[in-house]
């Protein structure tokens, strides 16, 4: 292959490392209006009356909005194909708030400073409501989060919002407790995860306007636009063919963009106005007043043959879905299918209740579940290795699932391709496992050791996610390739036309891509569910073979010469057998566009993916942990990927390193707490520690493909995977340190020395 | 009130408001390249250079630079694409939020550490916060940056 399984530079690098205005801020009109937003101060309370008079007179100030002045339709933030498995269960604004910092009005104003000093003037009578922060106590509690009667589901996903219950989810296979009693070992516990921050470096923003046919255009850092263009016209009562979105340069999202979270407050004052508006979240807004990783309490239990193969998985997983429901179903399903698979003997109950509680909502974020579950399910898988003294990787490979199998636990799918047993192998030579894994001194005081786990995650999710591609030969003689994909970091602009200058057999610099404007772009769900390149790679494929054979045809039918002799190249279309018979590009394209014989050469192209093909990951940490203080420091971590084909292994790598590191930080250093008024502690990025460059831990990335018949050129995704495995591999590596058991997330040196301490009593 | 200060070369005299910052100043002229990231200082995405010294623009009063010469990514067009290029064979130009100001700051280090080892590059630019990259690949594109030149053993 040419362009595919290169490591091809982005082709958005050159503007973004010379800081070419690219992004929503560095384009909002001049002339268009603040927007800044008085938001509650309490968990929970009704909104009795706003008095807006002394804010209105704020010179400068043109609108206050509050939830007398919008529509009231009942939707959700979540992006997610329609029907939305998410409850409808928000307005753009309430009379009632359900968490510290849920809006409760818009100020617009002619300059930032107006709007803030607005703000501070409105007086708002709140009727302060009892609130459920604690989401172990949320369920049947006498406060009812949702009472409201318009509260409804599109889909059936167990919720029921007078018992604050959002969504409930149950899956079994096998006979659980005949296998248990079967058993050697069991091991039960019970885990936590906090409720990480995605922390992108860009927050989210927003400016809207109406364009000269009167859309009300929203210009959105988002990961899915064509979501928002449907759920902003219902929001707003508009007619779907009035909303246009445009994505953007986005800095970063990682799951917090695919809900809407600034767009329809910023549509609002446009709406009222008339006039172009732009709402930009300070850090301290994007950490409390968006969505989160959901929090989760996770009971396992696991019990094994002495030979190591794991016999039977017990998961309940209770999680605190935040004031809103936005992509708790959805997470519900992950953190037992993204996690028990990787066991293949193993009989499984897998519960999972999600909770309504007056706290941030939680959404959708990398791992998606996974995640949590991972962390829960292999930390026990590594107690049980422990426990029968087996080599936690060997007694992985005696239980992982290889192609051919079907996989109860992934909704009883066929693995089609599998480079998992290749991962730990290679893992396990390249990280020098067998000597690193044991406890020892390298210092007085401290200790090193190390711990592994593996994980899986899916490409797209199946049956629902539809992604289209249109290609184009210019009347110049370049390729254009418009996709509604939304490249937020990922690299996706250059990985689908690395694919299509594969198929057309040119070079990258001959496709321009563009994506995403609504009005323009083909359809496409968004990226989110690590799906671009599987599943809009696919559209992108079928795309560029169409167009090549179109090309060919009537390259051929103009050189007068047969079918089969047309041979497509970067040039153009010459004769394979005498290759100085040839048509180039530009001059063909000119002939397609200029001449009565006309044929304009574009092909779109749509996929929807009938399963989710999961790549896998095995990671390897060492750790450092310092017995006097209990600080544990990562010293290498090693992540072996098999994401299918690699289409390009620069980019890959470096998501490979970056979502290791993020599971790092949320293994070790990004606590999250709350006030016992509600409101989020860890605020800005001096509370909230993500990890900055002196804290990163060399990190190696290898891959061990395997060629994925259901994937674009063999291939699956990588977004998520590598965030699984950092939090229980650390976790083990602490384990086989110290002795202390982490269940606990972050890691912190307090809780790693407490548990120094209570040892060395015993 | 009235400033008058050098923007990549050329003298700028500009009417602000008190309490206007550097970074709320530069982007009010069409400089897009600083970004902000933080509301604390923390991030480094809005740095610039000062008289050739990096600093965070957030936090740098406007009224400060006065009579001063202040440097962009958009004065440094060249350097800039040049160590983008290091950065983007590596892979690690994600989604390029933090890169103007990462850029700036090795640019800066260039000058005052031609030979850093890794651990000096980590810690000169431990305040330029990147949620995407993992560090790593920006090292590797960083450290072949410096090493330019330099023949193909180093
Ligand atoms: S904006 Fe974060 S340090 Fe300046
Ligand atoms: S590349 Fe996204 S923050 Fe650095």
């Amino acid at each position: 292959m040419k362009t595919v399984n290169r490591p091809c530079p982005k082709k958005d690098a050159e503007a973004l490392t010379t800081g070419v205005p690219a992004y929503t801020e560095d384009l909002i009109p001049p002339g268009s209006l603040c927007i800044k937003l008085l938001r509650s101060p309490h968990a929970h309370a009704k909104i009795l009356s706003v008095d807006k008079r002394a804010a209105l007179a704020v010179p400068g100030v043109v609108c206050v909005l509050t939830h007398a002045d919008l529509p009231a339709a009942r939707c959700t933030y979540a992006g997610q194909c329609a029907p939305e498995s998410s409850p409808l269960d928000r307005y753009i604004l309430e009379d009632r708030v359900r968490y510290v910092g849920d809006p409760v009005a818009i100020v617009a104003a002619e300059t930032e400073q107006a709007a803030a000093l607005a703000v501070r003037r409105l007086r708002v009578e709140y009727e302060v409501l009892p609130a459920v922060l604690d989401y172990e106590k949320a369920l049947d509690a006498p406060v009812v989060i949702h009472p409201e009667a318009d509260y409804c589901n599109r889909v059936a996903i167990g919720g029921d919002p007078r018992r604050n219950l959002l969504c409930s989810h149950s899956a079994a296979y096998g006979d659980v407790e005949e296998a248990l009693a079967r058993c050697d070992v069991v091991l039960e516990d019970t885990f936590h995860t906090q409720a990480a921050a995605h922390a992108m470096m860009e927050t989210f923003r927003s400016f809207s306007y109406y364009d000269y046919q009167g859309r009300l255009t929203i210009v959105t850092s988002t990961q899915v636009p064509f979501h928002i263009r449907r759920i902003a016209a219902e929001a707003l009562g508009l007619p779907p063919s009035k909303v246009r979105v445009i994505k953007p340069r986005v800095g970063g999202g990682f799951g917090a963009k695919q809900s809407i979270v600034s767009e329809l407050l910023t549509a609002a004052v446009t709406f009222a106005t008339g006039r172009p508006a732009y709402l930009i979240f300070t850090r301290r807004e994007s950490f409390t007043a968006s969505n989160s990783r959901h929090e989760m309490r996770l009971q396992v239990k696991v019990g094994a043959t002495k030979d190591g193969i794991i016999r039977a998985i017990e998961l309940y997983a209770l999680a605190n879905g935040g004031a809103y429901g936005e992509q708790s179903y959805p997470t519900s399903l992950l953190v037992g299918h993204k996690t028990i698979p990787l066991y293949a003997h193993a009989a499984f109950r897998h519960r999972a209740d999600f909770v309504y509680t007056n706290t941030l909502p939680g959404g959708a974020c990398r791992g998606f579940g996974a995640t949590q579950g991972c962390f829960a399910v292999e930390t026990m898988v590594n107690r049980i290795a422990d426990a029968i003294g087996m080599d936690p990787a060997v007694l992985r490979l005696r239980n992982i699932p290889h192609p051919g199998d079907t996989m109860p636990a992934y909704f009883g799918d066929v693995l089609l391709s599998s480079g998992l047993d290749r991962c730990i192998q290679t893992g396990k030579e390249r990280f020098n496992w067998d000597q690193r894994r044991f406890r020892r001194e390298v210092a007085p005081g401290k200790v090193r050791a190390a711990g592994m786990a593996i994980t899986m995650q899916g490409s797209g999710v199946p049956m629902k996610d539809v992604c289209c591609a249109t290609l184009t030969l210019n009347d110049t003689g370049f390729y254009s390739l418009q996709i509604g994909a939304t490249d937020i970091g990922t690299g996706c602009d250059t990985i689908l036309a690395q694919m299509a200058a594969e198929v057309l057999s040119c070079r990258l610099d001959q496709i321009t891509v563009d994506g995403v404007d609504t009005a323009h772009s083909p359809y496409d769900k968004g990226s989110y569910a690590s799906s671009t390149t599987y599943v809009t790679g696919q559209a992108v494929l079928r795309a560029a073979r169409q167009l090549r054979e179109q090309l060919l045809d009537e390259a051929a039918r103009r050189l007068e010469i047969p079918r089969c002799r047309a041979e497509l190249n970067e040039q153009g279309v010459c004769d394979r057998e005498n290759p100085e018979k040839a048509l180039s590009l530009s001059a063909l394209s000119g002939q397609l566009v200029l001449r009565p014989d006309c044929h304009y050469l574009t092909a779109t192209a749509e996929h929807c993916c009938t399963y989710s093909a999961p790549p896998f990951m095995a990671g390897f940490a060492e750790v450092e942990v310092d017995l006097f203080t209990g600080a544990v420091t990562v010293t290498d971590f090693l992540g072996v990927v098999d994401c299918g084909t690699v289409i390009n292994p620069a980019l890959a790598a470096t998501q490979a390193q970056g979502g290791i590191l993020q599971g790092i930080g949320m293994a070790l250093y990004e606590e999250v707490s709350r006030s016992s008024s509600g409101a989020l502690r860890e605020n800005s990025f001096l509370q909230y520690k993500i990890p900055a460059r002196p804290d990163a831990p060399p990190i190696h990335v290898a891959f061990e493909p395997d060629w994925e018949p259901t994937g674009p050129f063999g291939a699956k995704s990588i977004g998520e995977v590598v965030i699984n495995t950092p939090c229980p591999a650390i976790a083990e590596a602490v384990r086989q340190a110290t002795g202390v058991s982490c269940s606990s997330l972050p890691i912190t040196a307090e809780a790693v020395w407490r548990g120094i301490q209570r040892l060395s009593k015993e | 009130m009235k400033l008058s200060l050098y923007v990549n070369g050329t003298l700028c005299h500009s009417e602000i408001a008190p309490g206007t910052t550097l970074l709320e100043f530069l982007r009010g002229k069409g400089l897009m390249g600083a970004k902000a990231g933080c509301d604390t200082g923390s991030c480094g995405l809005c740095t610039v250079w000062v008289d050739e010294v990096p600093i965070l623009s957030c936090t740098y009063p406007a009224a400060r630079a006065q009579g001063k010469h202040v440097t962009t990514i958009e004065g440094m067009r060249q350097q800039a694409a040049l160590l983008g290029r290091y950065l983007a064979e590596n892979g690690s130009e994600q989604c390029g939020y933090c890169s103007p100001g990462l850029i700036m700051t090795v640019l800066a280090l260039e000058k005052e550490h031609p030979a850093a080892t890794d651990a000096e590059i980590s810690a000169y630019l431990a305040g330029n916060l990147c949620r995407c990259s993992g560090y790593a690949g920006q090292l590797a594109g960083i450290r072949a940056y410096l090493n330019r030149g330099k023949g193909a053993l180093e």
